[in-house]
């Protein structure tokens, strides 16, 4: 096993891996971060939940030192964005596959230990173990323009951690992979936390913020609209409230028009209400009867981060 | 569609078969207009009238630059002393001129020669052999200025030969005006076998000798290895270099300039890579010219070392500012093979320089082609020593560091986005 990600000496002195302060990061009249401030602490996973455009990757450059903000500074560990040491304490996974196409697995993670200083035994073993915890062992010597979909994501990952960072950027890695590979690489990445890396994990799915980070930003037209762990955003939003989920059988403007009556939402062609308590279900159900509309089906659940952004923006995760 | 979209590759496709056309029209159309004009070396060692009538002829010609003493760079030194038959010989030897002409001691007292040995001593004609239209053109344009430019000694001449062959018509005159006659049959038909190639051919007796390049087995391969392999080097070496658009596009790039690897160092590093596979490339064409075409490889080492590195040095910074200036493969693609093919017609790889017109022979030293032939033609055809490469070395070197650090500064676009 090679050395922890995190030094306890380097975490002791400066126990804030990264700290964000009012970054502001323009491309022509677009403001893709719009004043943004947030810290990281140390071995936590730490989620940037937005949809697409949300600013979410021009923010992961900033910290990477790859774009130059226009305001605001990042710190990592102490260390300006895109000084040495700070790179070296930085490991990039970028949303694209930036691989070398016609080399091997093994050739592409040596380049990238080489260009992040590794070499001989180090290389080696820093090399062998990354082709561990992405499972490619076995597929070393393949080249990477022949893996699947999942064994490139996974080779893509080992290539930025390649010099066991202290902290890991990880740009939405699950794109585009099916169910198997993506469950592959969530163990992957709680192996890594269980190394001590702290990480920043962006992406668009609420489930996999939920499964993964400790807390959470929600980010919107490059803001963060909130921040906090999973349930302290959920009880922020609803505080103890439900949601109702209802499908109903009836000339669609009756139906849109009984919802909006009641306070409620159409998504997708389902009725959606918050309510505080479970009793109200009848209630409702009983309106509806009285209004000509046969129920379909019902369903209550918990808020999730997916309903918080919907109640703070008034818009879906993915649209 | 792409390729409508990527305009500056459609621009330069339509661009492209033009410049091209232009360039061949300049250098081949041209020549109506602007022969070129060859240098040759006088020294007059007799300075009998005869031999200053005879240079006077020649420096009358329009298509010669006569050049009796060194060129002085520094105009307000002193002039350079005139070229004496070993000096001329060194300066055919370097480079200087192609041909050099020496009228020995004596040339004056019988400069006409109908035959072998009538005349006077021999005009001696030393030649680059690499060159084979410029001895061919002296020793013409010798011929006509001797029968211009010296009338009165043809005329003298004339009855010397009249009272030699002709005199009073006696049968004893007769026959050996028939002698001469048929001496003269059988230079006309050129059976006057003589080791001087252009000997008897006039009325001036010229002893031909190339002084470089007479012993080579293969006279114009160590020309055509070195002009046909800066041609393909260049286009190697930007095709290389294009790897930088790939990693742009992949988006390696940015995450090799995450890593500790500057943008600067990532350059040097593909620069040294790009300027070992040119010299390597070159290594390669050079042994198969040795293996092949008998090219003497393997005793002109070090200046083959010297010069192939410094070529493939100025080759690899020169793809390296293609690709940086370019933002896709395509774009590469047709400016790549745009200004190399100008460059490799222009430079001498196609056709020799000294056969261009001045004008384009003095834009091809503005082409790396240029100075990489004559690099390796000092090399290879002359067999200077490795010091006599000191300017081109310069010019390569100076040109791959300049170069280097304009791609350097045009990669700033792909550092920060």
């Amino acid at each position: 096993m090679n050395a922890p990600l995190t030094s306890p000496a380097a975490a002791k002195l400066w126990p804030i891996p990264l700290e964000i302060d009012s970054l502001v990061r323009r491309f022509g009249q677009v403001t893709a971060v719009d004043g943004i401030s947030l810290e990281l602490r140390a071995g936590e996973c730490f989620g940037l939940l937005g949809p697409n455009g949300a600013g979410k990757s021009t923010l992961i450059r900033c910290i990477v030192g790859r774009a130059i903000p226009d305001a605001g500074r990042v710190s990592v560990f102490g260390s300006q964005a895109g000084s040495v040491d700070a790179r070296a304490a930085l490991g990039w996974i970028p949303q694209e596959l930036a691989l070398y196409p016609r080399l091997t697995c093994k050739e592409n993670l040596a380049a990238f230990g080489r260009y992040h200083g590794l070499s001989g035994d180090k290389l080696r073993e820093s090399v062998a173990w990354c082709l561990d915890w992405a499972a490619l062992a076995d597929r070393a010597g393949d080249l990477e323009k022949n893996l699947s979909g999942g064994m490139k994501r996974r080779l893509n990952m080992a290539a930025g951690i390649i010099h066991r960072p202290r902290i890991v950027l990880m740009d939405e890695p699950t794109v585009g992979v099916d169910p198997q590979s993506r469950n592959r690489i969530f163990e992957m990445i709680e192996a890594l936390r269980g190394e001590g890396a702290a990480i920043i994990y962006t992406t668009h799915y609420m489930e996999e913020a939920e499964r993964l980070c400790d807390r959470v930003a929600i980010i919107d037209h490059g803001r963060i609209i909130a921040l906090g762990s999973n349930e302290e955003l959920i009880h922020g939003a609803f505080a103890s409230r439900s949601q109702v989920m209802a499908r109903f059988d009836g000339p669609p403007a009756d139906v849109s028009s009984w919802v909006e009556r009641h306070a409620g939402r159409l998504v997708d062609g389902s009725a959606e209400f918050t309510i505080d308590h479970s009793t109200q279900i009848a209630g409702l159900l009983d309106d509806a009867a009285k209004a000509g509309l046969e129920l379909l089906d019902v369903t209550l659940r918990r808020p999730n981060l997916e309903s918080v952004f919907l109640h703070l923006t008034g818009r879906e995760l993915r649209d | 569609m792409a390729l409508r979209r990527d305009r500056a590759s459609l621009a330069l496709s339509f661009i492209l078969p033009i410049a091209f056309f232009s360039i061949f029209a300049v250098i081949f159309g041209g020549q109506h207009d602007s022969t070129p004009k060859i240098k040759v070396i006088l020294v007059d060692e007799d300075k009998s009238s005869a031999s200053l009538d005879l240079a006077r002829g020649l420096e009358r010609e329009d298509s010669l630059v006569v050049l009796t003493r060194p060129t002085s760079k520094n105009k307000a030194a002193q002039q350079p002393a005139e070229y004496t038959a070993a000096t001329a010989e060194a300066a055919v030897k370097s480079g200087d001129a192609p041909v050099a002409l020496i009228i020995p001691r004596g040339f004056g007292q019988n400069p006409i020669s109908f035959g072998r040995d009538l005349g006077g001593p021999a005009i001696q004609l030393l030649n680059d052999s690499s060159d084979l239209i410029a001895p061919q053109m002296v020793a013409g344009l010798l011929q006509k200025a001797a029968m211009t430019a010296m009338p009165e000694v043809m005329a003298e001449q004339g009855m010397k030969y009249s009272e030699q062959y002709i005199g009073g018509f006696t049968p004893e005159q007769r026959k050996r005006s028939d002698a001469g006659l048929e001496e003269l049959r059988k230079i006309q038909s050129g059976g006057a076998g003589s080791r001087s190639n252009a000997a008897g051919n006039g009325i001036i007796a010229v002893n031909s000798r190339a002084v470089v390049g007479e012993n080579k087995r293969n006279p114009m391969v160590s020309f055509y290895a070195a002009a046909i392999g800066v041609m393909f080097l260049l286009f190697t070496a930007s095709g290389s270099a294009g790897s930088l658009l790939d990693e742009a596009e992949s988006g390696t790039l940015d995450r090799v300039l995450s890593s500790r690897v500057t943008m600067t160092a990532l350059l040097a590093g593909k620069l040294a890579f790009n300027t070992l596979l040119a010299f390597t490339q070159l290594t390669v064409m050079f042994l198969w010219a040795w293996a092949v075409f008998k090219l003497d490889f393997f005793t002109h080492i070090p200046g083959f070392l010297v010069m192939g590195l410094c070529t493939a040095f100025a080759v690899a910074a020169f793809g390296m500012v293609l690709a940086s200036l370019c933002h896709t493969r395509a774009q590469l693609g047709a400016l790549s093979t745009l200004l190399i093919l100008t460059m490799s017609a222009v430079g001498g790889s196609m056709f020799p320089r000294f056969l261009m017109p001045a004008v384009m022979q003095k834009a091809g030293l503005f082409t790396i082609n240029a100075w990489a032939i004559d690099g390796f033609t000092k090399v290879f055809w002359r067999d200077l020593p490795v010091q006599d490469l000191w300017q081109q070395v310069s010019v390569l070197l100076a040109v791959g560091i300049a170069l280097f650090i304009v791609a350097r500064r045009i990669a700033r676009r792909w550092e920060f986005a």
